[in-house]
């Protein structure tokens, strides 16, 4: 175990920087996701097809083919930026399609009859939205978004891998590549590390879902 | 959009019905609403339109769309275009054979590993849950990285085994993670089952594990089937990361090798994509389709 506690520092650095992946896409591919739901929900049938599309390519095709394309498609057509971009983009594409599918599960769980009954008792459309419809898909959405966001955060391991540099995953490679120490302490390290991620994160989903759980 | 109940939504049901999305949302659309819809579509198809007319002339200045990038997959007369579709051939097929590997291994030590949570008595069930909570949450790119380096390090030989030794590598990670899952689909389902499946079993004299086998996993099978297809389109995609480790050539490792020898990434991250996107859809609509039939079938 001398491997990881001679690098602690970096082990300590490393998982400071996965978990700035983790947070840049947790934000970002909620709002991507939320503005793809949105496309997908509303009544104007080309953004529908938008958002059915969008979701229907990016969730069948691998997060790897993605990260390839941003990281060695964009820059033929002069996008240049860095590999941590390239990285962080294709994660939150990636996550778009699969937190819009959970926010739309979320909205069709709510039964026809709610919004029914708000309209029959004369509640605007914007109404019976904010104060009907929308608190309740929020609610059944959050056990899926849950999910989804923590299969994101392992999935930034596979952004990691690819090569931002400084994160988890590089201080493995380079500590047994280049430095010859042995796979086995180092990468348990690694995966220590993620597991102080997805764990924790696995833990507060637990207490939102309790807290915001509604009996149907 | 204030759509109110005007009297002549009920009238127009079916025209209605045709151009709305199942959603709780809104009502049948009124001659206003319908009209802001109009509107919103223009609008949304020209905004959508300068978005591709940008990309493209984009694609078209930086020299993408020539017969040169493209012709080696889409010209059958380009010198290459034999070669590089037997080597993307190569390539799914060594992606679809280490997928089917990895699943039908994981469902065969998923669902001994599941009845073995269930059978367990409290106590000693705790380490078992407590080592597949740990898998659960480990990235499978740490897994099959684990693998294929921790593996050979501490004197492992898997050259026994038919097939390279990256194949074994992507497979035991993908069915050290996958195992788990597998297990809990299963647990799920056998949960979802009625009760007195369980203790009619029992009380005709069963014993644990034949209740297991013969009443409870067949029923916990069929209930499962939409996500255990679900669970082979996350199987095959995630094949697709021995590119990034770089440990075993399947279709993306392939096609980005042609990519470098041929300088086009585009079309050949864009064809790689492709050949995942039909696979995936198909099995997506395999799972919709167990899904329809399983909930006529299943009416208890």
């Amino acid at each position: 175990m001398d491997a990881i506690t001679e690098n602690l520092g970096l082990f300590a650095e490393g998982y400071l920087v996965s978990l700035q992946l983790c947070l840049w896409g947790l934000v970002g591919s909620l709002v991507l996701g939320t503005v793809v739901a949105a496309c997908r929900v509303s009544p104007v049938p080309p953004l529908r097809a938008f958002g059915t599309s969008w979701v229907e390519v990016v969730r069948n095709c691998p997060l790897t083919v993605v990260l390839f394309f941003f990281a060695f498609g964009l820059p033929e057509i002069g996008v240049n930026a860095s590999y941590w971009v390239f990285g962080v983009t294709a994660l939150i594409v990636y996550t778009s399609a699969f937190v819009c599918e959970a926010l739309r599960a979320g909205i069709n769980a709510v039964p026809a009859g709610q919004a029914e009954a708000a309209r029959a008792i004369g509640l605007t459309f914007t109404q019976s939205l904010r104060t009907i419809v929308l608190p309740q898909a929020f609610r059944s959405s959050v056990p899926p978004l849950g999910s989804v966001l923590i299969a994101m955060f392992k999935n930034s391991a596979v952004v990691g891998a690819f090569g931002v540099g400084r994160d988890l995953f590089s201080v493995g490679n380079s500590l047994t590549s280049a430095q010859g120490y042995a796979a086995l302490p180092v990468l348990t390290g690694v995966a220590i590390g993620y597991l102080l991620i997805t764990l924790p994160a696995g833990g507060v989903l637990a207490v939102v879902e309790r807290k915001v759980a509604i009996a149907r | 959009m204030s759509t109110q109940v005007t009297p002549e939504a009920p009238a127009r049901p079916a025209k209605a019905a045709g151009a709305r999305p199942d959603t709780v949302l809104y009502d049948a659309p009124g001659p206003r609403a319908r009209r802001r819809a109009l509107a919103g579509s223009v609008v949304a198809t020209v905004v959508i339109a300068a978005l591709v007319a940008v990309v493209v002339s984009r694609l078209a200045d930086a020299g993408q769309l020539t017969a040169e990038k493209w012709g080696p997959v889409l010209d059958p007369g380009n010198e290459v275009f034999d070669q590089v579709w037997r080597l993307l051939g190569l390539g799914l097929r060594a992606t679809l054979t280490a997928a089917a590997i990895s699943i039908v291994l994981s469902l065969v030590l998923g669902t001994l590993l599941g009845s073995l949570r269930m059978m367990l008595p409290g106590s000693a069930r705790w380490p078992l849950v407590g080592v597949m909570e740990l898998l659960r949450g480990l990235p499978v790119v740490i897994a099959i990285y684990f693998a294929s380096r921790v593996l050979p390090d501490i004197g492992v030989d898997l050259s026994g085994l038919p097939g390279e030794d990256g194949l074994w590598y992507l497979v035991i990670g993908l069915v050290a993670y996958n195992v788990v899952i597998i297990a809990e689909i299963l647990r799920a389902g056998v949960a979802s089952l009625p009760r007195g499946q369980r203790e009619a079993a029992l009380s005709i004299g069963l014993t644990h594990g034949q209740t297991m086998r013969l009443v409870l996993l067949p029923q916990a099978f069929r209930v499962m089937l939409p996500a255990l297809v679900s669970q082979i389109v996350v199987v095959l995609k995630d094949t697709s990361l021995a590119a990034v480790l770089g440990i075993y050539p399947e279709l993306l490792r392939r096609a980005n090798r042609i990519a470098q020898n041929l300088d086009n990434p585009i079309p050949m991250v864009v064809v790689a994509g492709v050949i995942f996107i039909v696979i995936n859809v198909l099995l997506g609509r395999l799972a919709v389709y167990l899904e329809r039939r399983m909930s006529r079938r299943t009416a208890h």
